[in-house]
C-alpha cells in the first residue's frame, strides 16, 4: 500500500513530522518500506495561464504564447502540441531550476525571445509523461507557485502490509491506526448518500450466498467518460502507484484507496438481463480486461450476465463489459466476496490485481453502501452521472459474523509479564473500533470491528493492546525454568567431532544444494531413484540427491575450472532416497580429494595422492569412533574406479563407499587428475563403544616377524585376519610394516612383512609358546593363501 | 733429561696446543699414564734419600694435578668450541614456511551455527533436527497455514506431490518435537530450509534456526530477553534491539526483530537502507491453535518460538556481500573462514 502522506494527513494530522509518523506507522506493525519525494526538486515553477498563441515566425513546431503570471505578461516560445490559448499551465519562470538543476534563462529561439519555460510532467519529474505540456485545473491560482498548488512537497509512503492487515489497505485504515496512536481525531470525508435523479436499476441475482453474500450496485446515467479526473485525484492515484485511465476508473480507484473496497463500473449498454453471481461451470470462458482470455473452471467465482461471464469477481473485470470511450450509462458494483472464495483464484490463472490483494485477504462487509456512495457523488461531480436508486442484494446469514471474544486483564498481564492499565486497555481497543463491555473485574467482553479478519482469539486482543501500546515499551525478563538434569550418551559421538577431524586433515567444508542435475546422479546412481521436485527452480536443480557426491563433484570442477589445483572437500546433510516404505531421508558425511598430497611447497614436489592417502582420513575420522572396528572390503560401486573401490562395514554391515571416481564420471565431468571420494551413513557410524580397561602385564614382550609371498589378488585385511585368528589370545599388537612386490618376487606375487607381538598379563610366555603360534599362523597361512616363507 | 719445571712447561704447553679431544687424550697418557713421563718421575724417587722424598714427592704431584687440571680445561673448552660450531652448523632459516597438510576448515554457516547453537544450548536447550522431505500437514496445517492461507504465497514451496514438500523453515520440527514430548520444552531447530525463488538476495536453500519454549508461565517479557541476550552475544556488541510487530499465522502476538545496524552502527547505510535497521529474526508467542494442533494444552502452557536466516547473520557477522557465494563453495572464499 502506497499512499501521499497529505491524503493521510487530511484524514487525521498529529503533530508530528514525517519521519516519527513512518516510525510510529512501523511500530505500530505497518512496516514503512520506504518514502519518496513525490516530485523531484524545482523551483521558480508557477501557475500561469496562456493568453494568446501564434505560430513561430520561423518555425513550423513552434508556437509563441503570451503567458499570463498573474503579476505580468511574458512571451514564452512553446513546441507541444497542446499549446494553446485559454489552459492553465506551469511555467518555469527566468530563475527557476527544473530538476536536474537545469537553470531557467532568457533565451532566444529562432530570433524569438522566449521569457521562461512552460513545462511537461516529465520535464518536472512528476511521471515520465513527455506528450505535451502539463494542463493544470481551470480554477488553478494564477501567480501561485506549482508545488503549493499540487501539494507537491508530499511523500509517497510505501507501507508493506502482514497478509492479517486487509484493514489498512486504505487511507480510511492507516488514518484509523496513526489517530488511535497520537490520540488524535480522525476525519472521516463525507459519505451521505446522494438522492437518485430518476428510477432506472439493473436487477442482481445473488446464486452463490456463500462466495458473494452482499452486492450493492447502482445505474448512473449520462456519464460523460470524456470529461478529465481532476489534478489532485490523478496526483493522489500516481502516488499511491496508479496512472489514470479514465474518470470511472479513476473514482473506482480512487474510492478503494481511500476507503478500502473495491468497486467495479459495467457497461450497463452492453449487458443483458441481470447480474448473476454465481459459480463458472467447466468450459466457461472469459476474456479478462487484460486481453487474456481464461478457461474457468468450477471453483471460480463469476458475474455473469444473460450473455454469459462477465467478469471473475473480486479478480479482473471482463474486457466485453467494461468502461470505454463510448458508455454512457454505467452500472456500478460494490459488492463483498468471501475470502476464501477468492483466495488463491487470482494466483491459479496467475493474476494478482488490487483488488483480489483486497478481497482474499477480507474487505469490510459493511462498506459496500457507502463506496458507491462517495463514488457516486465523485462521478457526479466529474462527469455529470446522474444516479439512480441504491440497490443492495445480501444473503445476511452468510456475511462474517464480527468475532466476539472474552478478555481478562489477567492474561494480559501473564503473557505480556506487564500490568496494563484497565483504562489503557478500554481505550486501543475502543479506538481501534472494538465494541468493548465489562463483564466482571478486569474482565470484558469485546465485539471486534467488521473490517478486522484477523481477530479470533484473546491473544489476538493482546496483540492489539501490545502493539498499541508499544512492544518496546514492554519489560524485558528472561525465562525461567528449573536446572534439571542434562546428560549425554557416552557412547553417541557427534558429528562435529568428525567433521573437525576432517577440517585438521586438509578438507575444506562445502555445503551444497539438496538438489541436483538428474543427468549426472543417473550416471553415477543408475539402479537408484532420485525423488524428483514437482516446480524445480531450474532443470539442473530437479532432483533430490541421492549421495553428497554429484554436489561434492561439481563443487570440485567448479574449483578445477578455477586454477586450484588441489581441492579437498567434505560436507553433511541428508540424502534422499524413495523406497518401498516411503521417503529415506539418511544424514551423511562425504567427502572428497584430489590434486597433491601435500601443497607444493619447498619440501614437496607435488606427488598426487592415491587412495591410501583418503583412506587414511577417513580411518583418522572412523578412528574417533572408539572401541568399534571398521573393515575395508574390496567392493565395486557404480560411480566408483571398478579396482579401486572399498566397501566400509561395520560387523559386516554396509556403512559407506570408498574409492576412486569412475573414469568415465571423471571423463564427463573433465575431471583429468585422480580423485577419491568417500561417503558414510552417519545414521550407522556414529555409536561409540566404551573404553574398557585392561591390566598393564609387567612381564615382558616377545616379538616375532613374519615375511610371506602371496599372490597379488590376495587381500591383505583377509591375510591379517588370519594371523589375528591363529595368534591367540596374547597377541598384544600387529603391524604391517612391509609390502613388496618387484625383484626376487613373481611377478604375479608380492610379499608381506608382518611384526607381531605377544605379552601375557601373568607370566613370560616361552619361546615354545612362541614358536608353535607361529608355526600354527605359518601352516594356516599356506593353505589359505598358498603362502610361502620369503626367507 | 729435562728439569720437573721444563717437564711442567711442555706439558702444559702441549695442552695447550690440543686441538681436539684425541690429541688430549694422546697427551694425557703421555704425561700422566702408567708410563706416562710425569708418573715416570714419581718412579725415579726411590733413588732419593727418605729425607728428600717427601719435599720432592709433593713437587711432582703438584705438577702432575697441575697439568691434570689443565688437560681438564682443555677439554672443556674444546666441547664449548665444538658444540659452539655444531650449533652454527646446524643453524636453519626458520621463516620458510613448515611442512604441513594444507589447512581445512568449517563452513561460515556451519561456523555461524555453532556460534547460535552453543548460546542456546548453554541455557538449556536441546538440539532437535527433522526431515527436509516433509508433509503438508507438519509444515503448514499444524502451524495454523490452511491451505487456502495468504502467507502460503510467502512462503514459495518446493512440491513433490500436492501432499509432500520441501520444508519451508524449520517450525515441522517445533511441531515434531511437541508431538513427543511432554512441556516444559526447550529445543531449538536448525537446519536447511527451501524456497522456489532465486536471484540477488534468495537462494533456493538456505538455513534457518527456530527455537522453541513452552512452559506454565511464559512471557513476551521472556522472549524479548531471550531474544536481546542472544544477540548481543552473538555480535559481542551492546546493540539496540527493536521489537515490531508483524504477522506470522503461528504465534500471537508476533514481532520481528531489528538490530541496529551492525555495519554503521545505526547512522544509516547502503546495507540497512538508510533506515538504521537490520531485520534479523522473526518470533512471538506461540499460537494456542498450534499447542493444540500438537496436544499441548494451551490454558495450562505457553510458549515463544523464534527463528532466523543463518545466511543472513553469517552475512552481517563476517561483511559477506553476496549470499550466493555460501553455496558456489568456491575455495577462495570458503579459505577466508579458516
Amino acid at each position: 500500500m502506497k499512499f501521499s502522506e497529505q491524503w493521510l494527513r487530511e484524514w487525521v494530522n498529529p503533530d508530528i513530522g514525517s519521519q516519527a509518523l513512518m516510525d510510529q506507522i512501523t511500530m505500530a506493525g505497518l512496516e514503512v518500506d520506504g518514502a519518496e519525494p513525490v516530485a523531484e526538486s524545482f523551483e521558480g515553477v508557477i501557475v500561469a495561464e496562456v493568453t494568446e498563441c501564434e505560430q513561430h515566425p520561423n518555425a513550423d513546431k513552434l508556437q509563441v504564447c503570451h503567458v499570463n503570471t498573474g503579476t505580468e505578461t511574458v512571451q514564452v516560445v512553446c513546441g507541444a502540441p497542446n499549446a494553446r490559448a485559454g489552459i492553465k499551465v506551469a511555467l518555469a519562470t527566468v530563475g527557476g531550476v527544473l530538476p536536474g538543476d537545469f537553470k531557467i534563462k532568457k533565451a532566444k529561439l529562432r530570433q524569438v525571445e522566449s521569457h521562461g519555460m512552460l513545462c511537461s510532467e516529465k520535464e518536472l519529474g512528476l511521471s515520465d509523461n513527455h506528450e505535451g505540456i502539463l494542463e493544470l485545473a481551470e480554477d488553478a491560482p494564477v501567480g501561485e507557485d506549482l508545488r503549493d498548488v499540487l501539494g507537491l512537497n508530499d511523500l509517497a509512503i510505501e507501507v508493506d502490509l502482514t497478509p492479517n492487515r486487509a484493514d489498512c489497505l486504505s487511507i480510511a485504515g492507516i488514518a484509523r491506526e496513526v489517530g488511535v496512536l497520537n490520540q488524535t481525531p480522525v476525519s472521516a470525508t463525507d459519505l451521505k448518500p446522494v438522492a437518485p435523479v430518476h428510477d432506472d436499476t439493473f436487477p442482481v441475482t445473488l446464486e452463490d450466498t456463500a462466495g458473494c453474500p452482499r452486492y450493492a450496485g447502482r445505474v448512473l446515467n449520462n456519464v460523460n467518460v470524456a470529461a478529465q479526473s481532476p489534478i489532485w485525484m490523478v496526483e493522489r492515484l500516481r502516488r499511491s502507484g496508479i496512472r489514470s485511465i479514465d474518470p470511472v476508473v479513476d473514482v473506482t480507484n480512487y474510492v478503494m484507496l481511500e476507503l478500502g473496497q473495491p468497486l467495479h463500473g459495467f457497461d450497463l449498454d452492453r449487458l443483458k438481463g441481470g447480474i448473476v453471481v454465481r459459480r463458472a461451470k467447466t468450459g466457461e470462458k472469459l476474456e479478462l480486461l487484460d486481453g487474456q482470455t481464461i478457461d474457468l473452471t468450477d471453483d471460480v467465482l463469476l458475474i455473469t450476465d444473460g450473455n454469459g461471464p462477465l467478469a471473475m469477481a473480486g479478480v479482473m473485470g471482463g474486457e466485453q463489459s467494461g468502461v470505454n470511450t463510448d458508455t454512457r450509462r454505467v452500472f456500478l458494483e460494490s459488492a463483498f466476496f468471501a475470502p476464501i472464495e477468492i483466495a488463491g483464484r487470482a494466483r491459479q490463472y496467475g493474476l494478482h490485481t488490487d483488488a483480489s490483494h483486497r478481497f482474499e485477504r477480507g474487505v469490510d462487509p459493511s462498506l459496500q453502501e457507502s463506496a458507491v456512495e462517495r463514488a457516486t457523488q465523485l462521478l457526479m461531480d466529474i462527469c455529470g452521472a446522474e444516479p439512480g436508486p441504491l440497490v443492495v442484494e445480501e444473503d445476511r446469514s452468510q456475511l462474517p459474523e464480527p468475532a466476539k471474544i472474552e478478555l481478562s486483564a489477567d492474561t494480559a498481564t501473564s503473557s505480556l509479564g506487564l500490568n496494563i492499565d484497565v483504562a489503557e486497555i478500554e481505550r486501543i481497543l475502543t479506538g481501534l473500533g472494538f465494541e468493548v463491555s465489562a463483564s466482571g473485574e478486569g474482565r470484558w467482553a469485546v465485539t471486534a470491528p467488521s473490517w478486522r479478519f484477523d481477530m479470533e482469539i484473546e491473544a489476538d486482543l493482546i496483540e492489539e493492546i501490545a502493539r498499541i501500546y508499544g512492544y518496546n515499551r514492554l519489560p524485558v525478563t528472561v525465562p525461567k525454568a528449573a536446572l534439571g538434569p542434562r546428560g549425554r550418551a557416552e557412547q553417541k559421538v557427534s558429528t562435529d567431532l568428525l567433521v573437525d577431524r576432517l577440517a585438521s586433515l586438509g578438507y575444506q567444508e562445502a555445503i551444497t544444494y539438496s538438489f541436483v542435475e538428474p543427468g549426472l546422479q543417473a550416471a553415477m546412481f543408475p539402479k537408484e531413484h532420485g525423488i524428483e521436485l514437482a516446480n524445480p527452480i531450474s532443470a539442473d536443480m530437479s532432483v533430490m540427491r541421492v549421495s553428497l557426491w554429484p554436489g561434492l563433484l561439481k563443487a570440485v570442477s567448479h574449483n578445477l575450472n578455477r586454477q586450484q589445483e588441489r581441492v579437498r572437500l567434505f560436507e553433511t546433510g541428508l540424502r534422499f532416497r524413495a523406497t518401498d516404505n516411503g521417503t529415506e531421508q539418511v544424514p551423511m558425511l562425504a567427502g572428497i580429494a584430489t590434486g597433491s598430497r601435500l601443497p607444493k611447497g619447498w619440501y614437496e614436489t607435488g606427488e598426487a595422492l592415491d587412495f591410501f592417502d583418503v583412506k587414511g582420513d577417513v580411518e583418522q575420522v572412523l578412528g574417533l569412533i572408539k572401541g568399534v572396528g571398521f573393515e575395508f572390503v574390496p567392493g565395486q560401486h557404480s560411480a566408483l574406479h571398478p579396482g579401486q573401490c572399498a566397501r566400509i562395514e561395520r560387523n559386516g554391515k554396509l556403512v559407506g563407499y570408498i574409492g576412486a571416481l569412475h573414469p568415465n564420471q571423471a571423463r564427463q565431468l573433465e575431471i583429468k587428475q585422480p580423485t577419491f571420494m568417500f561417503e558414510l551413513r552417519l545414521d550407522k557410524v556414529l555409536k561409540a563403544e566404551l573404553p574398557s580397561f585392561t591390566p598393564l602385564s609387567r612381564y615382558p614382550a616377545s616379538t616375532r616377524d613374519l615375511a610371506v609371498v602371496v599372490d597379488e589378488d590376495t587381500p591383505v585385511s583377509e591375510l591379517v585376519n588370519s594371523v589375528r585368528e591363529k595368534a591367540g589370545e596374547d597377541l598384544e599388537n600387529l603391524t604391517l610394516f612391509d609390502i613388496y612386490r618387484g625383484k626376487g618376487i613373481d611377478s604375479q606375487r608380492k610379499s608381506v612383512a608382518l611384526g607381531l607381538t605377544w605379552q601375557n598379563p601373568s607370566r613370560t610366555l616361552t619361546d615354545d609358546e612362541i614358536n608353535n603360534l607361529m608355526d600354527s599362523i605359518i601352516t594356516t597361512l599356506q593353505t589359505r593363501f598358498d603362502a610361502a616363507l620369503r626367507s | 733429561m729435562d728439569t720437573l719445571s721444563q717437564l711442567h712447561s711442555r706439558a702444559l704447553e702441549a695442552v695447550r696446543n690440543a686441538g681436539n679431544p684425541q690429541e688430549l687424550e694422546d697427551l694425557r697418557v703421555r704425561f700422566l699414564g702408567k708410563k706416562g713421563e710425569i708418573t715416570a718421575q714419581l718412579k725415579g724417587l726411590g733413588a732419593l734419600s727418605p729425607e728428600e722424598r717427601p719435599a720432592a714427592g709433593a713437587k711432582i704431584n703438584e705438577v702432575k694435578t697441575a697439568v691434570a687440571d689443565a688437560i681438564s680445561a682443555r677439554k672443556a673448552e674444546l666441547e664449548e668450541q665444538a658444540l659452539a660450531a655444531k650449533v652454527a652448523q646446524e643453524k636453519i632459516d626458520v621463516t620458510q614456511p613448515g611442512r604441513r597438510q594444507s589447512l581445512g576448515g568449517l563452513h561460515p554457516i556451519t561456523q555461524t551455527l555453532r556460534r547460535m547453537d552453543s548460546f542456546f544450548t548453554n541455557i538449556g536447550y536441546d538440539v532437535a533436527l527433522g526431515p527436509e522431505i516433509e508433509d503438508d500437514y507438519h509444515n503448514f496445517e499444524a502451524l495454523n497455514i490452511p491451505s487456502h492461507h495468504p502467507a502460503r504465497a510467502m512462503h514459495d514451496t518446493f512440491y513433490f506431490d500436492a501432499g509432500t514438500l520441501l520444508r519451508t523453515h524449520t517450525s515441522p520440527v517445533q511441531v515434531r518435537t511437541m508431538e513427543h514430548q511432554e512441556p516444559p520444552i526447550r529445543v531449538i531447530c536448525p537446519g536447511r530450509v527451501y524456497r522456489c525463488d532465486s536471484d540477488l538476495t534468495h537462494t533456493p536453500m538456505f538455513h534457518q534456526m527456530e527455537g522453541l519454549l513452552v512452559d506454565t508461565e511464559v512471557s513476551f517479557a521472556d522472549l524479548k530477553g531471550t531474544v536481546e541476550e542472544f544477540l548481543r552475544v552473538f555480535f559481542e556488541k551492546e546493540l539496540a534491539v527493536r521489537f515490531r510487530p508483524s504477522y506470522f499465522p503461528f504465534t500471537e502476538p508476533s514481532a520481528e526483530v531489528d538490530i541496529e545496524c551492525v555495519i554503521c552502527g545505526g547512522d544509516g547505510c547502503r546495507v540497512c537502507s538508510h533506515t538504521g535497521w537490520l531485520e534479523v529474526m522473526g518470533c512471538g508467542m506461540v499460537h494456542p491453535n498450534v499447542l493444540e494442533a500438537s496436544k499441548v494444552d494451551s490454558t495450562r502452557y505457553q510458549g515463544f518460538a523464534f527463528g532466523m536466516g543463518v545466511e543472513r547473520l553469517a552475512m552481517l557477522r563476517y561483511g559477506v556481500n553476496d549470499l550466493r557465494l555460501f553455496f558456489e563453495n568456491d575455495l577462495k572464499f570458503l579459505r577466508q573462514f579458516n
